[in-house]
């Protein structure tokens, strides 16, 4: 196959733009600095698709379709940020707020937490939806770590980093629907786990405060993110 | 013109949206050019007067009593905003909603007390079984999230809504900010 | 084995069986099991025994018969069918083959129940042993792999399948032959067969009946699938609730490998097939084709986006056929008769005829196969015999948590995927709810809602939390404590499900919603606006609170 045939040409939000054939319209949209809203996603980790978030209107197709996973298309048209993808968009993350307890206000990751930052460029003031108060706990068995599953959004970036970058699988989920959690091996404390190596991968791919460093108080914990994107790059040039 | 009535109303918070409130240092002297603080617990109004134009609440829905008073406060106001987190979305109030009301008088009242421990029956008005935002109860027209906003951003909230216009919060504030 | 050879062991079995000038048959498939049928036949066995009759008069345990509400049911030679027998009946049951009916158990089968059905897939059900391979080769079984395998290239295959205008069976209603045809142009290493036998809509047992009744005949058309697009390993799902159809189809799988129908080499050929049973552990989710798949693999049941669709990449990466056990059973006589001749039968997009699991308020329950197009009106008062007691009909329920309800306004609306989707419901699987004036429509919305909301797997938080708040708000309406913010919220809930869910399960949770709203709002009103549950069904309840 020629070099020009795996490049594709595609117009995202009225721009001309290109990207190659393996690559989805969120990967082109990153590039040329067009924001779509994702919480599952992360660069170096598979994708699954989950959050909805990042669903955006292709011309001519009927359904909406996920950016981290739809790959590019000859002559696509994208738009990422109609008022209905808006709409859709805020009823999410609401909903989100809903489904555990979130209170930024005492958050470790409070100001830097990627659903807070989400929630506040799609200005949602408020939830509208009625909260759910679950009572869910706190594992703090580890020696270095913690996870809160009131701030848990079941993103899975953690269990995709264990298994994938880590190759530990420590964490998995474990039921089904609102009662699904992230897990530690076969549901025991994390402090207990003979699987996991203590890399703390986990806790800086979470984009909420869900999984943090022990001694951190409010607005205390910063993710450094940029290992990831490293050891993918490393990884690949080793190959 | 005459002067806009404002009132600002404390529910269950602690009371740090009205210590921002306050930061607004001179400010507070512009706001009063052009707004009576017609009741406030920085006032001393005992019954919450009728016709309010603009009414600031702080703190979450969690007693019987703040349940009264908000219903009160939104029959004589004309524009009600629920003022940081506690109002918005319940926030530490909130924490002991997953325990249920029983833990809480349990802790409160029992566990820690070592002198004759019983729920009291009098005086203190009882817990909702849930402590709750304030959209909840009552419709309420605009939501300045934050713990706590900023005076800056209260400054901004109130001034625009006092002269009529329909404040942009987001760009200012947000949860937990 | 040959097509000689086949033909060798229909005939010394037909033989067999035409020895005997007496024939018993009684049902043991789970509907009649679960009323002590097996008591019934043993009786009857015993019964034989005692009379010294074994060399004339043959008991035999069948499939389904249909009228699961009448079973345990027992049919004989002279024509007589026979509801509610006990094991005491046994004797009378063999006197009346010499002589008349035994009058208090005879069962009218020149009824609609029975002379309006039309039956393909079931065309066995009732009549062969499910545990006997050779009676089912005796029943034309197998001559349509023997033909394919002989007669037929693997593009003809689909070619007829095709021509039939079979569509999937559970739920979609995707064309099979545009599916087949995709799988076999796919390029992989390795290709798969799946039968999606996870049948979980509840009051639906079409295809646990089918794996129960005729096992070979899902298995046939699997072997067939596997030759046109070119699979050589195949995986059966079945949900471990359905413990009699596995141990069925894992007799079956047995048998037809003993016979050289399954395995290496089949019928002397290059064609090679081998087919494993699956267990699901009772995921509704697994019925979906992504999670399906996955649970085969060993991971967790949950879906993921499509495309890639399993037809380019399914099992472990590589092509795959997935289908229903009831697209499965139709392709056998599809090859043995041409597509033409099934592409005849049905309306003009939906060819051919459709199991129904009828349930709810119906005097006749149980299984029926009729033609596509015949209308809901002939489904609930001719086939399913009108509303018990002289109540009215309110609504039929099809497609299970995924479909809708259909008020009276739609009986004369033929039954094909077109019609049902047009009026907010979907074929589904097929299974079919009668409700009357006792039910109440959002105490039914409320019902499927809570079956998504436990079903749904949690991965996509539109499905995960927004059927937790819709089934929250369902649960205010039918206690009377709903407010009219709580209606639009719920309106909002359902667009948001039907167009960000990730699977099918999400995208139609909020059918049953819609629909009930559609054609029923006045009930909501009602409990909203005036507190009353017109069907008197809802009552005021106290909200819990916790501690």
């Amino acid at each position: 196959m020629s070099l020009t045939a795996a490049v594709k040409t595609l117009r995202i939000d009225g721009r001309d733009l290109s990207g190659r054939q393996e690559e989805t319209i969120l990967d082109v949209a990153r590039q040329h600095g067009i924001f779509i809203p994702r919480l599952c996603e992360m660069e170096g980790l598979s994708d699954v698709g989950a959050c909805r978030l990042c669903l955006v209107e292709v011309k001519g197709q009927n359904r909406l379709l996920p950016a981290c996973v739809t790959a590019v298309e000859e002559g696509m048209e994208v738009t990422t940020n109609s008022d209905r993808l808006q709409k859709y968009r805020r009823m999410i993350l609401e909903l989100l707020f809903t489904e555990r307890n979130h209170v930024c206000a005492v958050c470790v990751s409070n100001g830097h937490c990627e659903m807070q930052m989400l929630a506040q460029g799609l200005d949602i003031t408020h939830v509208h939806f009625p909260y759910r108060y679950p009572k869910v706990e706190v594992d703090a068995s580890h020696d270095r770590f913690v996870i809160d599953h009131n701030r848990c959004i079941l993103c899975t970036r953690c269990v995709r980093v264990c298994d994938e970058i880590e190759g530990a699988h420590t964490w998995d989920v474990l039921g089904r629907g609102i009662d699904a959690k992230v897990i530690t091996d076969l549901n025991e404390p994390w402090g207990l786990s003979e699987t996991c190596t203590s890399c703390g991968k986990c806790v800086h791919v979470c984009p909420t405060g869900a999984l943090f460093e022990k001694g951190r108080s409010v607005a205390e914990m910063l993710k450094r993110r940029q290992f990831l994107p490293y050891l993918t790059l490393m990884r690949e040039e080793n190959e | 013109m005459s002067k806009k009535r404002l009132a600002t109303v404390w529910l269950d918070g602690c009371s740090g949206c009205h210590m921002s409130l306050l930061d607004m240092d001179e400010r507070l002297l512009a706001l009063a050019g052009i707004a009576d603080l017609v009741y406030s617990p920085l006032v001393d109004t005992k019954e919450f007067p009728e016709n309010v134009d603009l009414t600031l609440v702080e703190g979450a829905v969690s007693s019987e009593e703040d349940l009264h008073k908000i219903q009160i406060v939104r029959e004589r106001t004309k524009t009600l905003v629920s003022l940081g987190d506690c109002a918005v979305t319940s926030n530490v109030p909130g924490m002991r909603n997953p325990f249920g009301r029983k833990a809480v008088y349990d802790r409160a009242y029992r566990e820690n007390v070592t002198f004759d421990p019983g729920i009291p029956t009098q005086d203190v008005p009882a817990l909702l079984p849930y402590s709750r935002p304030v959209h909840e109860i009552v419709t309420v027209d605009v939501f300045v999230p934050g713990c706590p906003p900023s005076a800056d951003t209260i400054f901004y909230v109130v001034t625009e809504l006092l002269e009529g216009r329909q404040p942009d919060v987001s760009p200012r504030t947000r949860f937990g900010s | 084995m040959t097509p000689e050879e086949l033909e060798q062991i229909a005939e010394t079995e037909r033989a067999a069986q035409s020895q005997f000038q007496q024939r018993v048959h009684v049902c043991v498939a789970a509907g009649c099991m679960s009323c002590h049928s097996q008591s019934v036949k043993d009786a009857l066995d015993q019964e034989v025994g005692r009379r010294g009759t074994k060399e004339s008069c043959r008991v035999k345990g069948v499939g389904c018969m249909g009228l699961c509400s009448e079973g345990p049911l027992v049919s004989t030679s002279t024509g007589v069918l026979y509801k509610q027998v006990a094991a005491g009946d046994a004797a009378e049951i063999l006197d009346s083959l010499e002589g008349p009916a035994v009058a208090r158990l005879v069962c009218r089968t020149d009824v609609p129940f029975f002379q309006r059905q039309q039956k393909i897939v079931l065309e066995n059900s009732g009549v062969i042993d499910p545990d006997r391979i050779e009676d089912y080769i005796a029943a034309e079984g197998y001559t349509a792999l023997i033909k394919a395998l002989t007669e037929m290239a693997p593009r003809e295959v689909v070619e007829q399948v095709t021509k039939s205008g079979l569509r999937g069976r559970g739920g979609a209603g995707y064309p099979t032959g545009l599916k087949w045809s995709t799988v076999a142009k796919s390029v992989g290493t390795q290709k798969y067969v799946i039968c999606n036998a996870d049948e979980g809509d509840p009051g639906a047992f079409m295809d646990r009946s089918v794996l129960e009744s005729d096992p070979h005949r899902v298995l046939e058309g699997m072997l067939i699938a596997a030759y046109a697009v070119g699979a050589s390993e195949g995986y059966i799902y079945v949900r471990a609730e359905y413990p009699l159809a596995i141990k069925r189809l894992r007799n079956a799988i047995r048998q037809a490998e003993r016979a050289g129908l399954l395995g290496a080499n089949i019928c002397g050929t290059r064609f090679s097939l081998r087919l494993d049973v699956r267990l699901g552990a009772g995921a509704f989710v697994c019925g979906e084709e992504t999670a399906l798949i996955a649970s085969v693999e060993g991971k967790r049941g949950t879906p993921r986006p499509r495309p890639p669709y399993p037809a380019m990449e399914g099992l472990f990466g590589q092509p795959t056929l997935i289908n229903n056990v009831e697209t499965y059973a139709n392709i056998a006589p599809i090859i043995r008769k041409g597509g033409e001749w099934y592409a005849q039968i049905g309306t003009e997009k939906s060819k051919g005829t459709k199991v129904f699991a009828l349930a709810g308020s119906v005097q006749n329950t149980g299984l029926v196969e009729v033609p596509m197009g015949i209308s809901l009106r002939e489904m609930v008062f001719e086939i399913g015999g009108g509303i018990p007691e002289g109540r009215k009909f309110k609504a039929v329920q099809t497609g299970g948590p995924s479909g809708g309800c259909l008020p009276e306004s739609c009986l004369d609306m033929p039954v094909d995927y077109e019609s049902l989707a047009r009026a907010g419901s979907i074929m589904g699987s097929g299974g079919m709810i009668v409700m009357d004036q006792t039910s109440c429509m959002v105490d039914v919305a409320k019902y499927f809602m809570d079956f998504c909301m436990t079903e749904s797997c949690g991965k996509c938080i539109p499905c995960r939390v927004g059927t937790y708040q819709m089934h929250r708000i369902l649960t205010a309406i039918s206690t009377m404590s709903a407010t009219k913010q709580d209606m639009s919220m719920l309106e909002e809930l359902c667009d948001l499900l039907k167009h960000t869910s990730l699977c099918g399960l999400g995208q139609s949770a909020p059918n049953p919603v819609v629909s009930t709203l559609r054609s029923f709002g006045e009930e909501y009103r009602a409990h909203i606006d005036d507190h009353k549950c017109p069907a008197g069904v809802c009552g005021q309840q106290e909200n819990g609170e916790q501690g």
